[in-house]
């Protein structure tokens, strides 16, 4: 072989183990799920094609509907509600003037949520939401309101797991607070000359700067909020009256509890596309509010 | 790196106190439920469920918190102690895997000319945005004919291939690293393997922590990759054991899960007070643009 073609080819054998398993754990996957999403397939037997038979009985399927509008109603709060968060906890962790080493402390604890296991978190928050002696119904009961039963009342649940949610907002809380650390100060300082206001300054220049932080962590979020799954699975199995039953819960239960693998797909299919497509819009839709600098 | 900026010259006294009271109670609210599973997790059956008893456990209760422990440790149904063999097994394996190919691909995109490279470290991007449990059932299929089904590689195996943040965060990483280095090795007769070997993966060692950490945390914390994948009670890790002990016929108490919780904490936080800063840096990167 020629040194050329040698030298060619080394930098695919450094790529190699990531691109085998792209092709294996994720390429081949999607490419048997869309023939799946075709079939009708127990799992017991070989599949069968059936064309378009799954995505015409979804669309029959009043659940499959129940599980968009669940999914879509955790989604946006989360996204909507959770970044809102994140960016001021971030804004006064910065702001946030003596003792730096205090302020670390302040950062490790809200950001050591994100790293506690998933089971974990969800048994220590349905406890929390224990309609007797939950923390949550113990506060109420000490304002002398009236109790809540939080994860068994349909209109309930949902609000409770997406309260749930915010306790993970650390990463975006990280990310933005370094983002804010990084706008030059001259355009503070510029502010400052035209003499704008503390709330104009967040407002005009700390969140303009540090927007492309912004973009990436919703669109990150807006992907994993459509994909909530262990929460509602551990915490209220999708109960009470499928208030809570979310669409990856209904693609697991078709999947592996009622052995439909074909019809798990065609809704995987359907949400790998809706996701893009959320995310591809986003993404068109912030073309006018994300200022990358130089860019200009 | 610009000086942070400080509102402190402007910022009036009254509106610091302000401030830093709302930082510590934020700071106090998001460590509550953790403390609140913890202390559950020392209270008997009885006294976890009763509202009138009080939110802290009572120090006659200290007994009664060996004892949870104790319970949940030994109990028949489960068997905690493998789960967390299993589990360090697991996390050992898939982090040594996800660091050594991410590092490898990771050196390709920093320090190679090839042709295809920008689209293919696109491609490694826009995985981040296909979500995992799309494919998952698939994936279990692919398992089973592979016969992986009953082993534990479905839960490694694919971490050997290296991921789009921990390549993204190491390649970012390598192209700190001056070029002259790499040069100087090569004249000194250094292949591409000698030059990551003797200069790259020593230089990147913080990034490399890095990644190991959030993998060795990620692997530890997965639940629905063993849910799905795992299906032999004697091959749970721990997060897949915690639900099982909880969910088992009749109702767990309470303090017993919350133990159990505690137990599946610990590690992770063992971990996070080793290594805090280098953590949170580490995922600060994710909201570099290039």
């Amino acid at each position: 072989m020629s040194i050329a073609r040698r030298r060619a080819i080394v930098p695919w054998l450094w790529v190699a183990p990531w691109l085998l398993g792209f092709v294996l754990f994720m390429l081949i996957p999607s490419m048997m799920s869309l023939y799946y999403s075709f079939t009708d397939y127990s799992l017991l037997e070989p599949p069968v094609g059936i064309g378009l038979a799954n995505f015409a009985e979804l669309w029959r399927d009043p659940l499959f509907w129940k599980v968009i509008r669940n999914t879509l109603a955790y989604a946006s709060v989360s996204v909507l509600v959770g970044t809102v968060l994140a960016l001021l906890v971030a804004v006064l962790l910065e702001s946030h003037v003596k003792g730096r080493g205090a302020g670390g402390v302040a950062r490790a604890i809200i950001f050591l949520p994100t790293l506690v296991p998933l089971v974990a978190a969800a048994l220590a928050w349905a406890f929390m939401y224990n309609p007797e002696a939950g923390l949550f119904n113990r506060v109420l009961g000490v304002m002398g309101l009236p109790r809540i039963n939080w994860l068994g009342d349909a209109r309930w649940a949902m609000p409770s797991l997406i309260i749930m949610g915010f306790w993970n907002i650390g990463t975006a809380m990280v990310v933005y607070s370094a983002a804010l650390r990084d706008v030059p100060r001259s355009l503070y300082e510029a502010a400052d000359l035209d003499g704008v206001s503390r709330l104009g300054r967040l407002w005009h220049v700390s969140i303009p700067a540090i927007s492309p932080a912004i973009l990436f962590n919703v669109m990150i979020s807006i992907i994993w909020s459509l994909q909530v799954f262990g929460a509602p699975q551990i915490m209220t199995e999708g109960g009470p009256d499928h208030s809570t039953y979310v669409y990856q819960l209904y693609i697991y239960e078709s999947a592996f509890r009622y052995g439909r693998m074909g019809y798990a797909s065609a809704m995987a299919w359907i949400q790998l596309l809706a996701t893009l497509g959320i995310a591809g819009l986003t993404l068109a839709l912030s073309r006018r509010l994300v200022y990358y600098r130089g860019a200009v | 790196m610009t000086p942070a900026p400080r509102t402190s010259r402007r910022t009036p006294l009254p509106d610091r106190v302000l401030l830093t009271a709302l930082l510590w109670i934020t700071a106090a609210a998001y460590l509550t439920p953790l403390l609140f599973m913890l202390a559950s997790s020392f209270k008997t059956a009885d006294s976890v469920l009763d509202p009138s008893a009080g939110v802290l456990p009572r120090f006659s209760d200290a007994a009664q918190a060996i004892d949870n422990y104790r319970d949940v440790w030994t109990d028949s149904a489960t068997d905690f102690p493998t789960y967390l063999r299993n589990s360090l097994l697991v996390a050992m394996l898939s982090t040594i895997g996800m660091t050594v190919s991410s590092a490898a691909a990771a050196y390709a995109f920093a320090r190679m000319r090839f042709r295809g490279r920008t689209a293919l470290f696109v491609l490694v991007l826009a995985t981040l945005m296909i979500p995992p449990t799309v494919i998952i059932a698939p994936q279990y299929l692919l398992f089973k004919q592979l016969g992986w089904i009953g082993t534990f590689r479905p839960l490694w195996v694919p971490a050997w291939c290296g991921g789009a943040f921990s390549i993204f965060l190491l390649r970012q990483f390598f192209l700190t690293i001056p070029r002259e280095l790499d040069e100087a090795a090569a004249i000194d007769g250094c292949s591409s393997v000698g030059v990551f070997w003797r200069i790259i993966l020593p230089v990147a060692r913080p990034a490399l922590v890095v990644v190991a950490l959030l993998q060795f945390i990620g692997s530890w914390n997965d639940f629905v990759g063993p849910l799905v994948f795992i299906n032999q009670p004697h091959m749970y890790t721990v997060s897949l054991g915690v639900y099982m002990f909880q969910s088992q016929q009749g109702q767990t108490p309470w303090n017993l899960t919350m133990a159990a919780s505690v137990i599946a904490v610990v590690p992770v936080l063992i971990v996070f007070l080793l290594a805090q800063k280098a953590i949170i840096d580490g995922v600060a990167t994710q909201g570099l643009k290039e």
